[in-house]
């Protein structure tokens, strides 16, 4: 395991190829809103399925019923985590739509046993003092202290990805799991594909590296009127080139140039990170 | 050198040529697993999967290093990691996991808990006899040491038949079967709490052992009163073995995670922590499983044997059968 993670979200995951993954973690907002979602879910389902049983079972034995809707209770409360974390997708509904899911630390494949851990301990994280709460509410016997005492529990471990930089609960320690973003990205279009009416002298194109080059073509993505333009307005400055009028084409015809040149660099191991370096 | 820029210099171009027709085909064959499972897929498919996962993963790899088109190395990259997760991710097949579980892993887990777990009876034991002397010395103590909900018109005042009836329940079956049950997820989710519990080093874990130890004394106080030690013993017994035996599984599950964290030793804390955490979610699923027996001798077993020596030989019985299956040796050719 490697001891120096760095600080952004980025984490390696090599496969048995050799080919680093680049997975991204979750953040903190992203899997707070994932376990609302669930637990909104949870609850819906606990009405809907309770209010169902005693419409459809009332005039037959309420005794049946009682120990239906304990063990499906008790089989909600525990198996929705781990059920939808052992399946393909390796999520719950609501981290399914927040984009997530839950891997392995080490890459390799996720066990039932480290399921059942890492949800097993959201039991104590949040659902024991939210209980005890209760139950101290409904026996009139709730003081301030009992529900600081209470609060502050929950709090030190809800807090608690906040204070690692893997953005580890608990249970994710204990069951060497943690949870990374699961997108589907569509392929964006081939921005260097651009037909090129304009040419390019070197000077212009040694102007910017590598990092102007992502910016360039975030920006170029985006396809913001105004944000082009000034782009536009800064690179022709900066490069001394006249004004045609117009903005998108020239800065699509400015990258694929652009881009065909650094890769040409790179290539010959040359490259070149950004403008500061481009001028040395 | 004017850059002439036709669209074949530039590596993102010439790949997406090559190549996209592959990753689209990867693309529509993760989806379609991942709606339902990689069963969805068909035999012409699944051979195709881990060809294609093959060359997006080396696409990926001359991507990287040649090209500078971030939205392609970006598309690669989920793209491989979702054929990796369908490739890699699933486990064997449920059923074979469920084998393996009960023929290796469970007595197996159970067994490396040994320590922890003559440490949690140690401690049930205590409790035990401290609840029994607590109360047979005060009978007041017995209303701090059970929760209402469980007393059930056990209390130091009752007479003998009063107690000895609630031995031998005749006219509310039903709602026996619906408190069995109520038991089960009581019980099961005191075994979660125990096995969680561990993150706080322990602590709470052996104030639940105790606890559960002590209302058992303070319990077997009153009935020994009153001269139906022997009843209780063995009403007790029939579902008491298996559940007793659970709970005290449980706790050793949440002393080891407690005992990683606070002396990992020569490991690393974390991964003390999470080889206690796994070989004790393991024992803790178990413990499941065992509460939902005893709560099926309790619920059924109960009320169809009233006979005390009866009771008691299923108690022994299953006490007996626990402990051949976890501690009974074996060949190691069914290990891993």
């Amino acid at each position: 395991m490697t001891r120096a993670e760095p600080r952004n979200l980025r984490r390696r995951l090599v496969t048995p190829e050799g080919v680093d993954l680049g997975v991204e973690l979750g953040g903190a907002g992203a899997r707070a809103t994932a376990y609302g979602l669930d637990l909104l879910m949870m609850l819906l389902i606990l009405v809907v399925g309770s209010a169902a049983m005693a419409y459809l079972l009332r005039p037959r034995a309420a005794e049946p019923m009682a120990i239906l809707w304990l063990l499906g209770a008790f089989a909600l409360r525990n198996g929705w985590f781990i059920l939808f974390e052992l399946g393909v997708r390796g999520a719950t509904p609501g981290k399914r739509a927040l984009g997530l899911r839950v891997i392995a630390r080490d890459g390799v494949r996720l066990t039932g046993s480290a399921i059942v851990a890492r949800n097993a301990v959201r039991e104590v994280e949040v659902f024991l003092p939210l209980t005890f709460l209760i139950m101290q509410a409904g026996a009139q016997r709730a003081d301030a202290w009992l529900a600081i005492a209470a609060l502050g529990w929950s709090a030190i471990f809800l807090l608690f990805p906040l204070f690692n930089r893997d953005r580890l609960r608990m249970g994710d320690v204990l069951a060497g799991t943690w949870v990374v973003r699961d997108e589907r990205r569509p392929l964006g279009s081939d921005l260097a594909a651009a037909s090129t009416s304009r040419r390019f002298t070197e000077e212009t194109l040694d102007l910017y590296g590598e990092y102007e080059l992502h910016a360039l073509e975030e920006v170029l993505r985006a396809g913001h009127g105004t944000r082009l333009s000034i782009v536009a307005s800064a690179i022709r400055a900066k490069a001394g080139l006249a004004d045609d009028g117009d903005d998108a084409a020239f800065l699509a015809d400015y990258y694929a140039a652009l881009c065909a040149r650094l890769e040409r660099r790179r290539v010959l191991g040359r490259s070149v990170a950004d403008k500061w370096q481009g001028r040395g | 050198m004017s850059a002439p820029t036709t669209s074949s210099t530039v590596a993102g171009s010439r790949f997406r040529a090559a190549h996209e027709a592959d990753w689209t085909r990867l693309d529509a064959l993760l989806a379609r697993a991942e709606r339902r499972s990689v069963r969805a897929l068909d035999d012409d498919d699944l051979l195709a999967l881990p060809l294609l996962y093959r060359t997006a993963l080396s696409s990926l790899a001359s991507a990287r290093a040649t090209s500078l088109d971030r939205s392609l190395i970006i598309y690669l990259e989920q793209l491989c990691a979702r054929a990796y997760f369908q490739l890699y991710g699933p486990a064997e097949p449920a059923a074979a996991q469920v084998i393996r579980f009960f023929r290796h892993d469970w007595p197996a887990a159970v067994r490396g808990l040994w320590r922890e777990t003559l440490a949690a009876l140690v401690l049930t034991l205590a409790g035990v006899i401290a609840g029994y002397l607590l109360v047979r010395g005060e009978a007041s103590w017995f209303y701090g040491l059970v929760p209402d909900g469980l007393a059930g018109g056990r209390a130091p005042g009752a007479s003998a038949a009063t107690l000895r009836a609630t031995l031998h329940p005749k006219d509310e079956q039903g709602m026996l079967a619906v408190f069995a049950a109520f038991l089960f997820t009581h019980n099961a989710q005191i075994a979660i709490f125990s096995f969680a519990l561990g993150i706080a080093f322990g602590v709470p874990t052996a104030l639940l052992i105790a606890y559960n130890g002590l209302s058992l004394g303070a319990m077997m106080a009153v009935f020994a009163g009153r001269g139906v030690g022997v009843e209780f013993a063995q009403w007790l017994a029939i579902h008491g073995t298996t559940e007793l035996f659970a709970v005290i599984l449980a706790g050793a599950a949440g002393f080891r995670i407690g005992a990683a964290l606070a002396f990992p030793g020569r490991q690393a804390r974390l991964d003390a922590a999470l080889d206690a955490g796994r070989a004790g979610a393991t024992v803790m699923l178990g413990t499941v499983l065992m509460l939902a027996v005893a709560g099926l001798l309790e619920g059924i077993g109960r009320q169809t044997i009233d006979g005390g020596n009866a009771r008691a030989l299923i108690g022994v019985v299953m006490l007996g059968a626990w402990l051949l299956y976890f501690y009974l040796p074996r060949s190691r050719d069914d290990a891993r």
